[in-house]
């Protein structure tokens, strides 16, 4: 919970993590590749705050304690969804496991929701595992990695044949919100890795799942928000707009902000702080306070109010994952619209028009 | 009589410019001005050798490869040069995109198994969204100073005021054979060259600012992530490129 200005936000961290990335979890051979993955992700937590940088020793791998204190007891969270990254190619068990999230979890409850995560190229015993994990740990959402790394291939898309079969099993089991992180490598390597077309494939044709797009699509912010404009299903998670860019680029926190607010609305935006690439504390308080500034440069974008901002910061997840939110953080019944946009009539004339740029 | 040592300075200067005209194809930039070139120098006899460097070990390997490519053919090119060897550093791809630019193997080969087909429709791809971005950068100080939507519609090329922008959209716009001299709509779609109908103007003015935004905003984590990866600036890039946005 946090509380400014009288107003009380109920905050719903949509994407964090409980990895183990130091040397005793590198596979013998591919130790390049866990230590560049996690050099890569503490030159992210470099966009943040100075005084929120951690030593690599600790980024590795920090403990139990450490993410109670930073997401909860400092961090303004209520409820964090564990959103797991396997890696096992290189990590021996597992980057971020479900089991490893759970074990954890376990101790505290309440306090975390549980995804799991599935790789089409696993087959047959992946959807076993799949199966088995939902009934074990009561998932509600899986996060995928479409540039992991398996048996040789670099990756794969949600259009895949052997991924439908994994989103039908996903439907038939409840396991309705779909995270899809994209990354930089996939199969063939001459394709553009991080194209979200696949998204919008599989969004039409599974209207029953939420597809939660990590990032917003980032470094395609454009190609999601054309797709997201038109699938009522597909939703921006902020990881990485907030982390990275509000204290780094605040200018282009504000356009990017804008550009989601204009063609995905606040109604389907979700917070994430991808702890521990960055700690939720500076990221709720300066969300809480951020106004899009009043200069003719951003003057075409949609405002954020109080109602807004509680929505993305939990209230949107919640709906998402059934989170029990109490009485006093709930928004009156006539905040709970989508917020009226005359820009909604552009965005709708798109479907007529010829499509630019893609 | 000219020393050796400076006529290798010259030729270093001179393969350092050339790589000015190397782009990252997604972020639409140099990769001087970026700071992926980690350095560049020529011996007397004429052998250039230029270190690159991304922000990040797992960057997209098929832009790499574009950028080692590019960046081989832009310093061979440059008179005096006798060979070139041009090397990625701390990548997760650097033995085969060093070894396949080396051989001039072209990508599918030097990625063989794991690619289909070369990079043409990739950079295709991302120039048409560099035109897109450019569109907004030529326009927005046209609306800004009270230019009518409906008027751009109508405008030519040779009608734009000139700068740089202007510039740089023509020349993006002819780089994949769209219309590009003074006749030219401004307002193209650059899928297909058709110009912009009044009715698209709108959308087509909002997805070009998107477009734009999404570049400079990964521009931004690029810079941020590289200079936490390496402290010192690159060959060719200027300090004050670094710090526009604060």
């Amino acid at each position: 919970m946090y509380e400014s200005n009288g107003e009380r936000y109920f905050i719903v961290d949509g994407h964090m993590h409980y990895w183990n990335a130091a040397p005793d979890n590198w596979v013998p051979g591919a130790e390049q590749y866990a230590k560049g993955w996690i050099e890569c992700f503490h030159a992210y937590q470099g966009l943040g705050p100075p005084q929120t940088h951690w030593p690599i020793e600790k980024f590795m791998k920090y403990s139990e304690d450490d993410l109670m204190r930073d997401v909860f007891t400092d961090g303004h969270v209520d409820v964090a969804i564990f959103q797991p990254t396997y890696l096992k190619e290189w990590y021996r068990e597992g980057f971020n496991t479900t089991e490893r999230n759970a074990l954890m979890g376990e101790k505290h409850p309440g306090k975390f929701v549980y995804n799991t995560r599935w790789d089409p190229r696993d087959g047959d015993a992946g959807l076993e595992e799949l199966r088995r994990n939902v009934e074990r740990f009561g998932c509600k959402g899986c996060k995928l990695y479409t540039a992991e790394w398996n048996a040789g291939s670099r990756g794969w898309k949600l259009t895949d044949p052997a991924a439908y079969r994994y989103l039908e099993v996903c439907q038939e089991l409840g396991v309705t919100n779909i995270h899809v992180h994209k990354g930089p490598t996939i199969w063939p390597l001459d394709k553009d890795a991080f194209d979200v077309s696949d998204v919008d494939h599989v969004a039409t044709d599974f209207p029953g799942l939420n597809f939660i797009v990590e990032h917003v699509g980032l470094p395609r912010i454009e190609d999601f928000c054309f797709m997201a404009t038109q699938e009522p299903n597909v939703y921006a998670g902020l990881a990485v707009v907030i982390g990275g860019l509000m204290h780094a680029r605040p200018q282009f926190f504000n356009k990017v902000m804008g550009e989601l607010l204009f063609w995905v609305g606040e109604d389907k935006m979700l917070f994430g702080s991808d702890y521990a690439i960055w700690e939720p504390k500076w990221q709720v308080e300066g969300f809480v306070n951020w106004e899009m500034p009043d200069r003719e440069e951003f003057s075409d974008y949609p405002r954020l109010g109080v109602a807004g901002k509680k929505k993305i910061l939990g209230l949107n997840a919640a709906k998402l994952y059934g989170i029990t939110v109490p009485g006093e953080f709930q928004l009156p019944a006539e905040a709970g619209a989508p917020a009226a946009r005359e820009d909604a009539q552009l965005v709708d004339d798109r479907s007529q028009q010829p499509v630019a740029g893609s | 009589m000219t020393a050796p040592a400076d006529v290798a300075a010259a030729a270093g200067q001179a393969v350092l410019e050339a790589l000015e005209t190397v782009r990252d194809p997604e972020l639409d930039e140099p990769i001087t001005s970026l700071g992926f070139v980690a350095s560049c120098t020529v011996s007397a006899d004429g052998d250039a050798r230029v270190r690159l460097r991304l922000p990040t070990y797992f960057c997209a390997p098929n832009f790499a490869y574009l950028m080692v490519a590019d960046a081989y053919d832009a310093a061979s090119a440059v008179p005096g040069v006798r060979s070139a060897e041009v090397v990625l550093e701390d990548h997760f791809a650097s033995d085969a995109i060093n070894g396949g630019v080396a051989a001039r193997a072209g990508f599918a080969r030097s990625f063989a198994g794991e690619a289909a087909g070369e990079l043409d429709g990739l950079r295709a791809d991302f120039l048409r969204k560099a035109v897109m971005a450019g569109t907004d950068q030529v326009c927005r100080p046209l609306l800004a100073a009270g230019r009518d939507p409906a008027a751009l519609q109508a405008m030519r090329l040779g009608e734009v005021p000139p700068s740089r922008a202007a510039d740089r959209l023509r020349q993006r716009r002819a780089e994949l054979g769209l219309p590009a001299g003074d006749d030219a709509p401004l307002l193209i779609d650059p899928a297909t060259g058709a110009p912009v109908s009044e009715a698209a103007l709108p959308l087509h003015l909002r997805k070009a600012h998107v477009t734009r935004v999404s570049i400079e905003a990964n521009s931004g984590i690029c810079r941020g992530m590289l200079r936490h990866r390496y402290a010192t600036p690159g060959a060719g890039q200027a300090a004050a490129s670094e710090e526009e946005d604060r």
